[in-house]
């Protein structure tokens, strides 16, 4: 266990160290400079900016000053878009951008997973072929189609939903539920596969052959083999949430990060953009932690890697 | 090379057999129908289609006529025409970005498989590790850095060849796309050819070409990737799909297509701005997007079991 921690730890961060250099470089290779908006500002100036955000310091220099400024002094560098931290900004976009995360993979989990069990208990029926279909719909039919009808049909019949905006708590509903239904797809493909192949297994037959009821066999004996793939899902989808939160917060107006990021591209702000992905970065290599960890749990035939025999 | 061409009559080749197992798939036909019927209207019809960027503001909005089959849009454009102009570049991002990940992924799953040993943990640990990353980061970051080029392009193109300037940014501005999917898209595919790699290096074949002499990179090039070239291109349909949600995904953050260019995402987008009235601009073009993908993913879902490509974890 330990040793498999250790090994998960330094693999994550070599994750993070890729991401960083590779994020470094295209930044730096982008055309231009982060200041050409302003208009008509003097060379001196400009030289002074660019020393105050450490731009004039040689480029194996800067590489290396902004890893060692997060490690000592918590600093991830100040956005040139916005002049503020961008630390601040992620301390501030954070929280929205995790209720909407959080709240779309609850309804990732709550609609995907009953569809895979329904479907896969009732395998090569029109149930089985009427929910692959849909489940086929949520990953095809895009969110920013959804969207936009949620805003028109849902916002504007159900009181209480409002098209855009943040302020109350009922507010991330819209959002959570386009986000989280591309995961709830993938979600219910996944449990689908996992319980057939459980079901598939001998002692399945003997709990029958014992006269188990059919309900008991799912509950008891199928369901927490089944869910091991969709277990497995959960890293990558919240790699997906992330990257639906781009089109989600756009769109329903959520103040979190991933406006921000798609900012940062769009503006050539090289230390909100490193920061971000970063952060980025550092969500999705917990998440894949905890979702290994999670089915080392589920099954302990799973060795994790690392682990001694 | 391949063995398709046993002359034994009752022989079945592996070709043969999977396409009667493709046949009996009626999902993937119906998909193989609607992607040719969709191939035929973007890239045949759409020749016989008004001037999908002729603006008529007195005419904006108009609804379904005989002259505009499906109305006209905010800026009295033919939205049929924009629709199939809009698929070619969609299609196009897919299926470019779909060549170029698939000539990174052959090479490298290929070189990691044959080779071996610690050169193949190394550049399968490469493969890990860029996995982890969150895909739209990375492309969202490289897009923005190329397509921040695409103006000096631009200006290039036309002042050493003298292009038309307007074709020349039409096309700088999607030539970018094809680059930030496709050499981002290959992890995956690099991994299903390394485990076939692994597989078909040790045949007879291989054998008898080290016997003869062959170098490792003639027989790599000439004999093992011929052989994997079948099911990692049928594999790949699957990532077609994928690469036109992606297009569509940075269109919408405008960070992809830009007008006058179209793509389905740009038109989905633009349709997402009248919403309260003119649903059509949104549903119309939301629709051939969705088609499409549904059909490649049932077409590819198809291919893969007919062919039963596996994707090795390790």
């Amino acid at each position: 266990m330990f040793r498999f921690l250790i090994g998960r730890l330094f693999q994550g961060m070599l994750v993070l160290l890729a991401l960083y250099t590779i994020t470094f470089f295209l930044a730096k290779a982008m055309p231009g400079e982060p200041f050409t908006s302003e208009k008509n500002v003097s060379a001196e100036t400009k030289a002074n900016i660019r020393k105050l955000y450490g731009l004039d310091q040689p480029l194996w220099k800067q590489y290396f000053v902004y890893p060692k400024n997060i490690i000592t002094e918590g600093s991830f560098g100040i956005s040139t878009s916005k002049g503020r931290p961008v630390g601040d900004i992620i301390l501030q976009s954070f929280p929205n951008s995790l209720l909407l995360g959080l709240c779309s993979l609850a309804f990732a989990i709550a609609i995907g997973v009953p569809i895979g069990v329904l479907s896969a208990v009732r395998k090569n029926s029109w149930v089985d072929w009427t929910c692959m279909a849909i489940a086929m719909i949520g990953i095809c039919v895009p969110s920013f189609t959804i969207g936009p009808l949620l805003q028109i049909y849902a916002a504007a019949h159900i009181p209480g939903l409002k098209v855009a905006g943040w302020g109350n708590l009922q507010d991330v509903l819209l959002p959570a539920f386009t986000l989280g239904l591309v995961s709830a797809a993938y979600l219910a493909r996944l449990t689908r596969g996992g319980i057939l192949e459980v079901l598939s297994q001998d002692f399945v037959r003997t709990a029958r052959a014992k006269g188990v009821s059919p309900t008991k066999v799912i509950l008891k004996h199928t369901l927490r083999g089944g869910l091991l793939p969709a277990v497995a899902y959960l890293g990558p989808a919240f790699a997906a949430l992330i990257s639906g939160s781009f089109i989600v917060e756009t769109i329903f107006q959520v103040p979190g990060m991933g406006q921000h990021f798609v900012n940062a591209a769009t503006t050539r702000d090289e230390f909100l953009l490193l920061g971000l992905s970063l952060f980025f970065g550092f969500l999705i290599v917990v998440m894949n932690l905890l979702a290994d960890l999670l089915t080392g749990f589920l099954d302990p035939r799973v060795r994790l890697a690392g682990e001694t025999e | 090379m391949t063995d398709k061409m046993s002359s034994i009559p009752q022989g079945s080749s592996l070709w043969k057999d999977a396409r009667a197992r493709m046949a009996k798939n009626r999902f993937a036909m119906g998909g193989l129908w609607v992607i040719g019927i969709m191939f035929s209207l973007c890239f045949v019809f759409a020749w016989f289609c008004p001037d999908p960027n002729k603006i008529n503001l007195v005419n904006k909005f108009a609804s379904s006529s005989e002259e505009h089959w499906f109305g006209t849009d905010a800026l009295g454009r033919d939205l049929f025409a924009r629709i199939l102009y809009g698929g070619q570049v969609s299609i196009l991002v897919g299926l470019i970005a779909t060549a170029v990940s698939v000539a990174i992924g052959i090479v490298y799953g290929a070189v990691s498989g044959f080779v071996g040993g610690k050169t193949d943990a190394f550049m399968m640990r490469i493969v890990d590790t860029l996995l982890a990353i969150p895909f739209l980061v990375l492309v969202i970051v490289l897009q923005a850095t190329l397509s921040d080029w695409s103006g000096e392009a631009t200006k290039w193109i036309v002042e050493s060849f003298g292009w038309d300037k307007e074709f020349t940014a039409r096309l700088t501005n999607v030539v970018p796309l094809f680059f930030a999917l496709g050499l981002l898209g290959w992890l995956t595919l690099s991994r299903i050819v390394r485990a076939q790699v692994m597989s078909i290096k040790e045949r007879e074949f291989v054998e008898a070409a080290v016997a003869l002499g062959y170098g490792k990179t003639r027989i790599l090039f000439r004999h093992v990737i011929p052989n994997v070239l079948g099911p990692t291109v049928v594999y790949s349909t699957l990532t077609v799909p994928g690469f036109i949600m992606y297009e569509a995904i940075l269109s919408f953050l405008g960070l992809g297509v830009e007008s006058p260019n179209s793509s389905w995402g740009v038109l989905i987008k633009e349709g997402a701005n009248f919403l309260e009235t003119e649903i059509q601009l949104l549903l119309l073009p939301g629709l051939f997007f969705s088609l499409t993908l549904f059909s490649l993913n049932f077409l590819g879902d198809g291919l893969r079991d007919a062919l039963d490509v596996k994707a090795s974890k390790d």
